[in-house]
Parts: C-alpha cells; structure tokens; sequence
C-alpha cells in the first residue's frame, strides 16, 4: 500500500480546517471522543459552532490566536491508499513552516475562498510549491455555497489564477481546479448535486488517482543514488568477515550485479548483495532501507555515495542554489555556515547574493547584501570538500540541502542546487 | 459557519486498510541509523507497551546483522502492570540488551518529587523528573521514543528530532524547521535530542505491523479478566495503587488495554478481542480513540502541550 503525501494551504477563513475535519470526517478518520472534545472547547471559547481548526491547531497560542503557527500532521486512509496531511499556516511570517511542510509532500492542496478570489497567499502558496517541483497543484475553490455554486464565479477564478500565477510553474506540473463547499461536503467525496456544470471529479477521487512523484517515472531510467549511513561491521561468529554498507536509496534502483562507484575516490566494485533485514534482494529502488555489500573491499564509509557507473554525481566544491532563508538572523555573504546534503555535513563559505526575492509582496530587491527570514535568494557557495550532488530540477531527491548556522546550530536555510 | 459539525452527514461508507505501509518501516530504519551515526550516546526510551516494543523491533532490522548499539531505558513509576514488566525483562534477555532503570521511586525518596495525594494520585507526571535525571546521569544525548503525531494534536506539531535544551524543556515555537528527509542533530554539549521514528505511524500501522511481523506483546493488550471498578465513566484497573473511595466497588469484567501506560493512568476497555485479528477489528470500528482512555490526557485541554514543555517525552 502506498502513501500520498499532502500539504494544505490556506488560511482559516478561507476553510482549510473546515476541510481537513472533512475529509476525516467522510472516511471515518475521527472518533466520537474528539468530535466531543471539540464541542467542549468550542463552548468554553463561547462559539455557537463546532470550531474544526481546535483540532488541527494543536498549540496553545494557536488556539489563542486562532492562527495556524506551525505544522501539524494529520493522518486518513481510505482501502486504496494512506494519506498524511501536512497542514501548514498561511500567514506569511510562517513561510518556513509552510515550507517544512510541503517539502515531503508530492501534491499541494490551494485554497481560495470563492468569495475573495485569488489572494496574495495564493501566490505565495503557489510559488513555493513550484519551487519544490511538486508535481500536483489542486486549486480547490472553497465556499461555493457562498456565491451560489456559481460556474461564472468558479471560471473567473480559474482564469484570475491562470493568469496571475500560473506562470510561476514549471514543465511536467499538473494543476486542476475543483470548486467545492467543505461546508456542506460537495464534491469532497461525491459529486456535487448542486454543480452538474463540473465535469471533473471530486477532491477525495483526484487524491485516489494521483500518481506519486517517485512513481512518475520508472525507477530504473532514474540514475540511481545510495548515500552510507553507516558500516555494519558484527564482527560475530556467523558473521566474521561481513561488512555492509546501510542506508536509503535516495532515487533510482539498484540490482545484485551492478557494476558502482564509491564517491569519493571514484573506486569501482560490484553489488554482491542487497539486504533488508534477514531477506536477500536482487534489487531494491528509490525509498528502501537496506544494506548492500559489495565484491571488493573498498573505501567506503559513512558520507559516502554509491552510485553506477556512468551515472555519477558530480563532486562540487563551488556551487550556486536558490536558498529559502528560516533564520531570524539573516544570512549575509563572507559567513561561514555548515552545509548538510543528505546525510553528508561540511563546513561552507556564503561567497556572494546575487538575488533576492521577496516573497510577500514578490519584490526583487535592488542589490542586497542579505537575505532575511521568509526571503528567497541566489546564492554562491564554496565548500570545504565536495559533496555528490545533482541539481534539483533534474534530480529533487539529491539536489537539497540545509544550512545550520554553526553559532546556534539551528537549521537556518533551505537550499535547492541550481548550477555549479 | 454555524453548527457545521451537527450537519456533517458521512456520505460512504469506508473500509480501512488492513495492510502495513512498508515505506514506514524504511522511514524509520533510516531515522535509527541516523541517530546512531550522527549522536555520541544514544538510547532507546522503553517502556513495555507497543510503541517501544515496535521501536526495539525496527533497532534490530536496522542494524541487522550487527546488534543493537544503544540501551533501553525505562522509567518505572513502581506502579507498573506487572506483565509489563516480565514482557521487559524477557526481551531484553533473548535480545542481549542493556536495560538501563530509572526509579520514580528514588526521586521521591531523595524528595525531588512529592507523591501526589487524593483520590487521582499518579505518578505519572513525576516520571518527567526521573526521566531528566535518567538522562542526565547515562549522558544521553539523544533518546529514542514511541510517540506518534495521531495520538494527541500537541504531538502533532513534534519534529522527528526534537531538540530539548539543559532543563529537557520543548518549545513549541523554537522547533528547527525539518525539511526533505535531511535530519539535523546538531546540539550543545547539555542539549539532547528526542526523536520520533514511528512519528508519521498511526495506531493502526502499529497493529497491522505488529501483525504482518507476528510480533509478541505483554499480554494486557489482549482480551483478559480482570477487577476493575468504574470511575468517571471509565473502566480502571482495581490495583493497590490507587486510592478508590467507599462507592467505588471493584468487580470482575473482560477488559483489555489499548495503550500501557501506569496503573494509575491508563483505563481500560470492555473488549473479547483476545488475538491480534479481533484488536484490529475493533481499532478499526472504535468510536473512541486511542488516548481517550489516557486519564492523564483528561486534566486539560493542554495538558499533554505543558507536560511536554516541561520534559515529558
């Protein structure tokens, strides 16, 4: 059974709770306990309505706030798939968090309130999804029930959006419109008896049909990346001589056979097994957590990336990323920070800014010489040793990093390899 | 937005999943060799009930076939049930573990806690103080734990590494952005970090896995008789730990227990589920969840959000 990996933005009003208590709702995700522990809380806050944000926001100062400050993760299933909602917060001071949020998750749920039509969050939502490459876009058009479940009203906000923001995606991007009423349920699960003008299916079928992002594409024409998280060395009786290398493959399949390289160095070997647990494998693809042993005892060791020949990474020492600053302290250039690729960390040195871009009110500034919280900007970096990296845009799954401020140790940027 | 709730009418009718989404598993196994690889002393938080019981299931797989390169720890109230506490000690045997022991028993003692009084007394909440010292004492920088983000929505907002500073404390609003699948332990010397592999599992997941890995568990989880009295609408297990009051007469029922917490906090539920298929069909049908049989989670509607600013895992 697989996993669909959601993000939901949007704000409170424009529903969002309202559709994720939803969406738990119509597949039996929520107990009776619950849905009586928010009556409770909804009185004690002196509403005269079940407030279905009490269940997502689930920190003190979001209640008191009644705002989305952080991300929550909520869980569905349905016999076909499970789902895992990252629910993030919409105003712009949360940007990071919002980006916490989508960075696992394969499609992003955009909420606009019919009423209002495209707002600058939606843009907002709409440019960070893109700059993670997430391949579904759903724009659904909440609150139907507002403005009469109104095609003219649905189609005029398709094209606002279309036109405003659409061209902040990319090729291979798919993006549908669903207008709906979390409200009342219309086309959550069924088709909306009061919309037969919409001829698409309803939100929860999209969900069940979507393909993942690592399912788009066969994993064997995917070049395949192995990082070593660690050796394992028993050095026990039955196992005296065994030395395999655990870790995740990040992208990719690798068989029994295979001809590899071990970066760095660049020595070449074999795949003698792959293991998960007790079970022998002849292969194993994109996600899995095994221990592969290879023919010829080579230099391998924690940091270490195990790829095919002829499909190498490159080893970078200088390189230029789009960078998504989270730190109240900003990022200027001539700092040092450490770099973390993966499960790879070495020390970094911020060259030069070549951009900034403001993400609230999508200003370019004029020749900055620092990116501050919730900013996205280019970057030049030198690193003290190379890491094995693609860009993003040809290979997501090892073309990310982190930068962690070495005074605080706080994970204080979010990096996505453009050039080098 | 009025009375919406009321409204809500479910408009199919769902089955869930019986099957156990093998990406978890490889989810968490990767979450475990990070923790091993990238911490000086870590240590696996145990404390008999299935959570931990699945966490020491996924440590095993994860270094396989090496051994496991961390203790257990456990904080014991001295009010657990005792099938807990055999199942603990029997696992660690066939395993080779070492099982490291907090007493709440000797925080009290050295009075660093007051044992509470009246008729809801626990030691629940006294446990944070051992578990600190615990810590403090094996110098683990980084502990291993069963939490899930579906049991409670303050855990719904937990990273998988959860940075804790000097006191153990959890602040909300400090959490380090986690971003992809790049997990950063980067702490101070005092810091520790708590960290959640099953975080992304539901109560569900648990089960289907404890099942498709014909996993043993303490036997409380299954269908027994057992005296209970009833308090509060709930079912409490009849234990020379707590204090019942003249009215509360204890009686014989068939309970089991969804989730092992202490004697004094944890309730259970009327149920003939006595094998794993029959607990998983009653998951699946419960009307209530999880942790509404948790009487430590009933004090506020943030209590379990200031038990975990305070050091509580």
């Amino acid at each position: 059974m697989d996993i669909l990996r959601i993000a939901t933005a949007g704000s409170v009003d424009d529903g969002k709770s309202t559709l994720i208590g939803r969406l738990l709702y119509e597949t039996k995700s929520i107990t009776k306990d619950k849905i009586q522990a928010l009556e409770a809380a909804s009185k004690r806050k002196g509403l005269d309505f079940v407030d279905l944000s009490l269940l997502t926001d689930g920190l003190i100062a979001e209640r008191e706030q009644g705002i989305t400050i952080d991300v929550a993760h909520i869980y569905f299933n349905t016999p076909n798939r499970k789902y895992i909602i990252a629910d993030t917060p919409g105003h712009f001071e949360y940007t990071r968090n919002m980006v916490t949020g989508a960075s696992n998750a394969s499609v992003s749920i955009i909420l606009i309130d019919a009423r209002n039509g495209v707002s600058q969050q939606t843009k907002r939502h709409f440019y960070i999804a893109s700059l993670l490459r997430m391949p579904h876009v759903i724009v659904a058009v909440n609150k139907m029930d507002l403005a009469e479940y109104s095609e003219s009203r649905f189609n005029e906000i398709c094209k606002e959006f279309k036109v405003t923001v659409g061209n902040a995606g990319f090729d291979g991007q798919s993006i549908s419109f669903i207008p709906i009423s979390s409200l009342f349920g219309e086309n959550i699960v069924e088709k909306s008896s009061q919309m037969d003008w919409y001829d698409g299916d309803p939100l929860l079928s999209v969900l069940e049909n979507l393909e993942n992002r690592q399912h788009l594409v066969a994993a064997s024409e995917i070049p395949a990346r192995f990082p070593v998280q660690m050796v394992i060395r028993p050095k026990t009786e039955a196992f005296h001589d065994y030395r395999g290398y655990a870790g995740r493959i990040s992208s990719g399949q690798f068989n029994v056979g295979d001809l590899i390289e071990a970066l760095p160095g660049g020595q070449m070997s074999k795949i003698k097994s792959i293991e998960k647990y007790e079970n022998k494998l002849n292969d194993a693809q994109a996600g899995d957590s095994v221990v592969i042993s290879l023919e010829d005892d080579i230099d391998v060791s924690r940091g270490s990336m195990i790829a095919k020949v002829g499909q190498t990474p490159e080893q970078v020492k200088l390189l230029t990323a789009r960078i998504c600053w989270m730190d109240h302290i900003p990022l200027s250039a001539g700092k040092n920070y450490l770099i973390q690729h993966g499960i790879n960390t070495v020390k970094a040195k911020i060259n030069s800014i070549e951009s900034v871009f403001e993400v609230e009110h999508f200003n370019e500034k004029e020749t900055p010489d620092s990116i501050k919280l919730n900013e996205i900007g280019i970057i030049n970096l030198r690193l003290a040793s190379p890491i094995f990296v693609d860009k993003y845009e040809d290979l997501s799954s090892n073309g990310s990093f982190i930068l962690i401020d070495p005074m605080t140790n706080n994970t204080s940027g979010l990096g996505f390899v453009t050039n080098f | 937005m009025e009375q919406e709730l009321v409204k809500m009418q479910s408009k199919q009718n769902f089955k869930s999943n019986r099957s156990f989404p093998r990406q978890l598993e490889d989810e968490a196994i990767y979450i475990i060799r990070e923790v091993a690889a990238q911490f000086e002393k870590p240590a696996l938080l145990f404390s008999g009930g299935k959570d931990s019981i699945t966490l020491v299931r996924l440590a095993q797989k994860a270094f396989y076939p090496g051994k496991i390169p961390f203790p257990l720890v456990h904080i014991d109230t001295g009010h657990n049930f005792p099938e807990t506490i055999d199942f603990r000690d029997k696992l660690v045997e066939e395993l080779g573990l070492e099982l490291i022991i907090g007493h709440v028993e000797e925080s009290i003692k050295e009075g660093k806690v007051k044992e509470e009084s009246g008729k809801y007394a626990s030691r629940n909440a006294l446990q944070t103080v051992t578990l600190l010292d615990t810590i403090e004492a094996g110098k683990f920088d980084a502990c291993i734990g069963g939490a899930r983000r579906d049991e409670e929505k303050a855990r719904a907002k937990e990273r998988i590494f959860s940075v804790r500073d000097d006191f153990g404390q959890w602040d909300a609003k400090k959490q380090r952005p986690e971003m992809f699948d790049i997990l950063n332990g980067k702490i101070e010397l005092g810091e520790n970090v708590r960290v959640f592999p099953i975080s992304n599992w539901t109560e569900l997941d648990v089960w289907n896995y404890i099942k498709e890995e014909e996993m043993e568990i303490p036997s409380i989880y299954y269908s027994h008789q057992r005296n209970v009295f009833k308090r509060d609408g709930m079912i409490w297990a009849d234990s020379e730990f707590i204090n019942k009051s003249d009215d509360e007469k204890a009686y014989e029922a068939t309970v089991r227990f969804r989730t092992v917490g202490d004697m004094t906090c944890t309730a259970a539920v009327l149920s003939d589920a006595d094998n794993i298929d029959t607990i998983i069909d009653e998951i699946i049908g419960a009307e209530i969840s999880e942790r509404g049989a948790r009487i430590d989670d009933k004090r506020s509607e943030a209590a379990m959000e200031k038990r975990k600013q305070q050091g509580y895992f």
